[in-house]
């Protein structure tokens, strides 16, 4: 088969699957947090937790359980490191560096996955499945916890309450990850992904050389790793070893696992607010937005101008022959446009305009579709500030969904979009000022600029991959990074819970002729403008200096 | 509920106008009726108003506009980064273009205040202290000062006096010359009780004496609230204004940053940038052309309604005027003219129609009600009766319409009758109109018998929402009831089609009226209106609007009268008459001082415009700033980046004159759209999705090109500059 057509068929298949299962998957999440009944395991959990989960919360008691989960959860992990040497299933590896743990613990509570570590010569079985895989676990829920908050926000009237968060969590992990990620995970072993408590295995190659074959519960981590949009990988090469990813289909169940939630939330979100037509104008934006990342991407490896590639038919410097050009870039589009950062070839090692893509699409803020639940409240922040615009054009003070955005909303949703840039910037900035930053560079001139930029980029906006190529294990970066990572987080957090109580406690607007249509393909439009033009203006220098120097080089 | 018809008929048949033009408070004159135009703009206005606008320089003014306030600092220390290096004409030209865009933003709100003084200034006039003849308790006159009156004084006022204050008439009737604040030159008619018997300090006596209750302290009346209004120094930021601030801040922000954290980089990419190309690029970035316009546009829309004689006590209002969705109107006076007219005439019996008609029309000519001259007119019109007036029919008696007797007629003597009902001698010939009762009743008086067909005919007219007015005669034949005449409510002109307009804009519109439920529906059927209140009381009033409040809707309304100041509170706008009571006035947040209930309608269209505008020049605003990154940004980094050459599509030609470019194309868009800002953006009722379609084609794709032909329509002139380029 022709190369090109294969890469058609495999898009095709990847957006017909969505399109089968975002209906009644979303629905079926819609049903989760809005279901009024408990499971006798979930019960359970609550009187261990001591919550009751029929308690509803105003946004500042939602926002402080959320923030001490996950301070416990920082904590929890931050120990279980610092102390693997002494916990079972250590594999005999010595404690994490104090600074090291601290960027891993938030990494992982951040739902990032940033790795400065790698995975097979560093964590223990136990810290791997007992701390990070249930970090994946739970910061995935924490996302999709907030998200439904916000969707609160827009339906309920004359009330602050956002619902309960421990039963938001717990329905989460109980209903939605912990099913799924079995099924998958079932699924992916079937496909040849390895599943085992073993250490090393040592072999001996044909030319008499010795091996060391490490093993370990891979696929269980795997799948979490990109249904939860987390990212990291159980080994160093992440989605690009053959144990956590085989071959092709494996390749196309991991890329449909990281973006099944992020587009099926827009059907719940639709569900929720009782108008399924304002989920798919949000499903919309995402989607095209997506789909332009995964074309340029993949437009931008196939034509690479050098003689390496020509010859090769592409850019594969840092792609897995099993994948080729088509496979990685849809991968790495997928990865980077959800805050998953898990990766399946070399980011450093793609074109400058793929690369510079991935980058700008871990700018937008991970909205399009975005992480697990963070895609969705950052798209709907953003559908807020578009309404704000554009509603004033046509003649009334901007609402959405019935709710009037006025100044305290948008206050919040200012408040939001500034911390990711200012993050970002100001990181990368810090590390190019500073001796500490400098240092740890390995690349020189534009491409080396933009491997610094990649690493605040993505630690900000929680996604976790890496264009490398700098040594990250250092005091300097696992702290910067580290804060980024929490701050890019939960920061938002704020803003998104306290934008929903002020909208829960609103009397709705009536719709009537005279109000902005919010359903209609005009404002998925004027949204993916909002976000390309925001976003881009506030980034175009700095992608000026990276990846645009160096592609338009001559 | 009543509505102040009588007064308006005499303002406008009366005293022509003419020579009020001196007094007449707009300098830009009103342009009655009609969409939404805008005021004039001069540019002379800019000239004159360039000393304000350096006043405005002061950082503690330009604070309040946190955008310009960044580009005021940044012009600062350009500045002080030419005086360190005198030879550098490019950083003596960016500081000279950066002051100009903040002189440009103050410039434009200037104007818009200016705009105000003319009519600050009029309005002083009539502020001059006037004396004040107060009442004593023993009910002696004292003359005191206009500004030492308090809330309760009596004052005496006799023609030729101003009014110290504003207040009630507690006693007398007086025409009052209000020129002064509604430009209207005629006068009016102010009395003790009822609904038209509040006062405005500083209007004119023109006759008789009224005796005046002070209900406002002084320097807070009507007139002095007007004043600083039009001012714009009570001047507040709207919520939706103070919402659009902090999202421009926010922007600000991010810019801010991105041009902070680029010197790291350009630093380390080897191509470190001057504080002054740096602050050049800020000032391109942010929303400098909202931020500069912003305050200029919510003036000019306060503006745009005083131009329309309607005055806002709050600019809360003017935004929550254009989010209304339901309008609450009254039926008199609002949709339908202020009085009932004949329309038909229906003879029962043997009568014929032109009987009934000269019946009709001779029993009408001593009634001066508007329904009574409106069956003169129609007898006219229709079967050509030429009108006749009471001393041409000698010996003739005269019964006038009165309250009491609820009809009107004639009694004419047997002969020298014109009239062809020849009537024997010695029995006179009697003529009543009057309500159905009544002239029944005479009737039955008289010894006649009324038909059932009448009773039909009167039963029928009613349920068609008209008033039956019964003819009755008695002649030679005796007494009876000639036929009905059909007085029915007349739609105003273009009312429909309004409403059908108001309809597409999402605004439901209500009719209140007094009439019951049967001709309020066919009333409310012809007009158009989406739904009526029928049988209105206050009480009836208050809970629709709650009703409607609690559904989320906004409601807007207007009243005059006393018992209609609950409901003008309790609305989200309410426009209160000038004729009104104070009370009303008080209680309303916009008051009309043409009382004219029908300009609500153009009230809410100046509202929504006011939104589009700050929209539009805001999305304008933010797609400007591509083509300024492709400007500046190759200009900045080509040196180091050979490549970045490439994305420098308007072939600049210089990295100088591409930023010198930028700041210029972005310092001159503020003037080139102050005249848009003032005027507002042009306004057609229309649905929500093909406003948006078309103010986005407009002001977002606009946005988004016009700067590449400005920008590189400036560097082509500056490329003629000799020695540059």
């Amino acid at each position: 088969m022709n190369q090109t057509l294969a890469d058609v068929l495999q898009l095709v298949a990847l957006v017909g699957a969505l399109a089968l299962v975002h209906r009644p998957f979303g629905d079926y999440m819609a049903a989760v947090y809005s279901s009024g009944r408990h499971l006798r395991v979930e019960r359970l959990l609550y009187r261990c937790i001591g919550a009751d989960p029929g308690a509803q919360m105003r946004w500042p008691a939602y926002l402080r359980s959320v923030l001490a989960f996950s301070v416990v959860g920082v904590l929890f992990l931050y120990a279980m490191q610092r102390f693997q040497d002494k916990l079972p299933l250590s594999l005999g590896f010595a404690p994490i560096d104090p600074d090291q743990a601290f960027n891993t613990a938030a990494s992982f509570v951040a739902n990032t996955n940033w790795q400065s570590y790698a995975g097979e010569s560093a964590m223990g079985h136990l810290t791997q499945m007992a701390g990070l895989a249930v970090q994946n676990f739970v910061s995935a829920a924490v996302g999709m916890a907030v998200a439904i908050a916000l969707v609160r926000g827009f339906v309920r009237a004359r009330t602050g309450e956002l619902g309960n968060f421990w039963a938001d969590l717990v329905r989460g992990v109980v209903r939605i990850l912990l099913p799924v990620a079995f099924l998958s995970a079932l699924a992916l072993v079937a496909m040849g992904a390895v599943q085992n408590f073993s250490g090393m295995h040592e072999v001996h190659t044909l030319s008499g050389a010795t091996q060391h074959i490490p093993g370990g519960p891979v696929a269980s981590q795997e799948v979490i790793k990109e249904l939860g949009t987390n990212g990291g990988g159980f080994f160093n090469a992440n989605s690009a070893h053959p144990f956590e990813n085989p071959n092709g289909l494996s390749n196309l169940l991991e890329i449909f696992l990281i973006l099944v939630i992020p587009f099926s939330l827009t059907r719940t979100f639709g569900t929720m607010v009782g108008s399924v037509r304002q989920g798919y104008a949000i499903l919309a934006a995402m989607g095209i937005i997506w789909l332009g990342s995964v074309l340029v991407i993949t437009a931008s490896e196939y034509a690479h101008p050098g003689t390496a590639a020509q010859l090769a038919g592409g850019a594969m410097e840092g792609k897995e022959q099993r994948f080729g050009e088509g496979s990685s870039s849809l991968f790495a589009a997928s990865t980077t446009m959800t805050s998953t950062g898990a990766v399946n070839s070399f980011h450093d090692s793609f074109t400058a305009f793929g690369g510079g893509m991935t980058l700008l699409g871990m700018m937008l803020g991970e909205i399009a579709p975005g992480g697990v639940g963070s895609g969705l409240y950052g798209m709907l922040i953003m559908a807020v500030v578009a309404v704000f615009i554009a509603g004033l054009m046509v003649g009334r003070t901007p609402e959405y969904l019935g709710k009037k955005i006025g100044t305290r909303e948008i206050k919040f949703a200012a408040s939001y979009i500034l911390i990711t840039p200012a993050l970002v910037l100001g990181g990368t900035a810090l590390a190019m000022a500073l001796p500490d930053g400098k240092e740890a560079m390995t690349n020189i001139g534009a491409h080396g600029f933009t491997e610094v930029l990649y690493a605040y980029t993505s630690g900000a906006n929680n996604n976790g991959s890496a264009f490398a190529g700098f040594g990250a294990d250092t005091p300097f970066f696992n702290t910067t990074i580290g804060l980024c990572m929490l701050l890019g987080r939960f920061l938002p957090m704020v803003f998104v819970l306290a934008l929903a109580g002020s909208l829960a406690s609103q009397t709705p607007v009536p719709t009537t002729a005279g109000t902005l249509r919010t359903e209609k393909p005009l404002f998925s439009g004027m949204l993916v403008g909002s976000v390309t033009i925001i976003t881009g203006l506030t980034f175009f220098p700095a992608l000026a200096l990276g990846p645009l120097a160096e592609g338009l080089s001559r | 509920m009543s509505t102040a018809t009588p007064v308006r008929e005499e303002s406008h048949d009366g005293i022509p106008s003419g020579p009020s033009s001196q007094h007449h408070p707009s300098p830009h004159g009103r342009r009655p009726g009609g969409t939404v135009g805008g005021g004039l703009f001069d540019p002379r206005q800019l000239v004159r108003s360039l000393p304000q606008a350096l006043r405005k320089l002061d950082p503690r003014v330009m604070i309040t506009s946190p955008v310009m306030f960044v580009v005021e600092v940044g012009s600062v220390v350009t500045t002080v980064l030419a005086v360190a290096h005198p030879g550098d004409w490019f950083g003596w030209t960016i500081a000279a273009w950066l002051w100009l865009t903040v002189l440009f933003a103050n410039l434009a709100e200037a104007v818009a205040e200016g705009r105000g003084k003319a009519q600050a200034d009029t309005l002083r006039k009539a502020k001059t202290d006037s004396v004040a003849r107060r009442l004593t308790d023993d009910g002696t006159e004292e003359r005191v000062p206009g500004t030492g009156l308090r809330v309760g004084d009596l004052v005496v006022c006799e023609a030729g006096d101003l009014i110290p204050g504003d207040g009630d008439v507690v006693e007398g009737v007086a025409s009052v010359d209000e020129s002064a604040i509604t430009g209207e030159s005629a006068p009016v008619i102010r009395e003790s009780g009822g609904d038209r018997c509040a006062v405005t300090g500083g209007t004119k006596v023109l006759s008789d004496r009224i005796v005046v209750r002070i209900t406002t302290k002084p320097g807070e009346t009507f007139i002095d609230r007007m004043i600083s209004l039009v001012e714009g120094a009570a001047r507040q930021k709207t919520p939706n204004e103070i919402a659009l601030n902090i999202l421009l801040a926010s922007l600000t922000v991010v810019f801010l940053l991105a041009v902070v954290t680029l010197q790291p980089f350009a630093l380390y990419a080897g191509a470190e940038q001057s504080l002054t190309v740096l602050a050049a690029l800020l000032v391109c970035l942010i929303p400098t052309t909202i931020g500069a316009l912003l305050s200029a546009i919510g003036i000019a829309g306060m503006d745009r309604l005083v131009q329309r004689n309607v005055l806002a006590t709050s600019g809360r209002a003017v935004e929550a005027v254009g989010d209304v969705s339901t309008l609450l109107l009254d039926k008199t006076g609002t949709i339908t003219l202020g009085d009932r007219r004949a329309a038909a005439f229906v003879p029962v019996g043997n009568a014929t129609e032109a009987e009934l008609a000269e019946a009709a029309q001779l029993s009408s000519l001593a009634d001066e009600t508007p329904e009574g001259r409106s069956v003169v007119v129609l007898a006219k019109e229709r079967y050509g009766l030429r009108e006749r007036h009471e001393g041409e029919l000698a010996g003739a008696d005269w019964v006038p319409f009165t309250a009491q007797t609820r009809m009107s007629g004639v009694d004419l003597p047997a002969t020298g009758a014109a009239s062809g009902a020849d009537g024997p001698d010695g029995v006179r010939l009697r003529v009543r109109k009057g309500a159905a009762g009544a002239v029944c009743a005479w009737v039955g008086e008289r010894g006649g018998q009324v038909t059932d067909e009448l009773h039909t005919q009167v039963e029928r007219i009613s349920q068609e929402g008209g008033t039956p007015l019964v003819v009755g005669i008695e002649d030679a034949d005796g007494a009876r009831a000639l036929g009905v005449i059909h007085l029915k409510d007349v739609i105003k002109d273009g009312m429909r089609e309004r409403f059908a307009e108001l309809r597409r804009m999402g605004i439901k519109t209500v009719m209140i009226t007094g009439d019951n439920p049967l001709t309020a529906k066919a009333i409310a059927e012809e007009a158009g209106v989406d739904d009526y209140l029928a049988e209105a009381t206050p009480e009836d009033k208050m809970t629709l609007i709650r009703s409607e409040q609690t559904g989320g809707r906004l409601v807007a309304m207007t009243g005059d009268g006393t018992n209609d100041a609950p409901a003008l509170a309790q609305a989200d706008v309410g426009v209160a008459m000038n004729t009104g009571t104070s009370a009303a006035k008080e209680a309303g947040n916009m008051v009309d001082l043409d009382s004219d209930p029908t300009k609500l309608i153009e009230i809410v269209e100046i509202g929504k415009q006011l939104l589009i505008t700050r929209g539009a020049l805001t999305t304008f605003s933010i797609a400007n700033d591509v083509a300024k990154y492709f400007a500046i940004i190759p200009a900045m980094f080509a040196v180091a980046y050979p490549g970045l050459d490439t994305l420098n599509i308007m072939r600049l030609s210089s990295p100088q004159s591409a930023i010198l470019s930028a700041v210029i194309f972005n310092a001159l868009i503020i003037v080139a759209l102050v005249p848009l800002a003032l005027r507002g953006v042009r306004y057609r009722p229309m649905s929500a999705d093909r406003m948006l379609r078309r103010n986005l084609a407009v002001y977002g794709v606009g946005g988004l090109v016009a700067p590449f032909v400005g920008i590189k329509l400036v560097d082509l002139l500056i490329t003629l500059i000799p020695g540059v380029g």
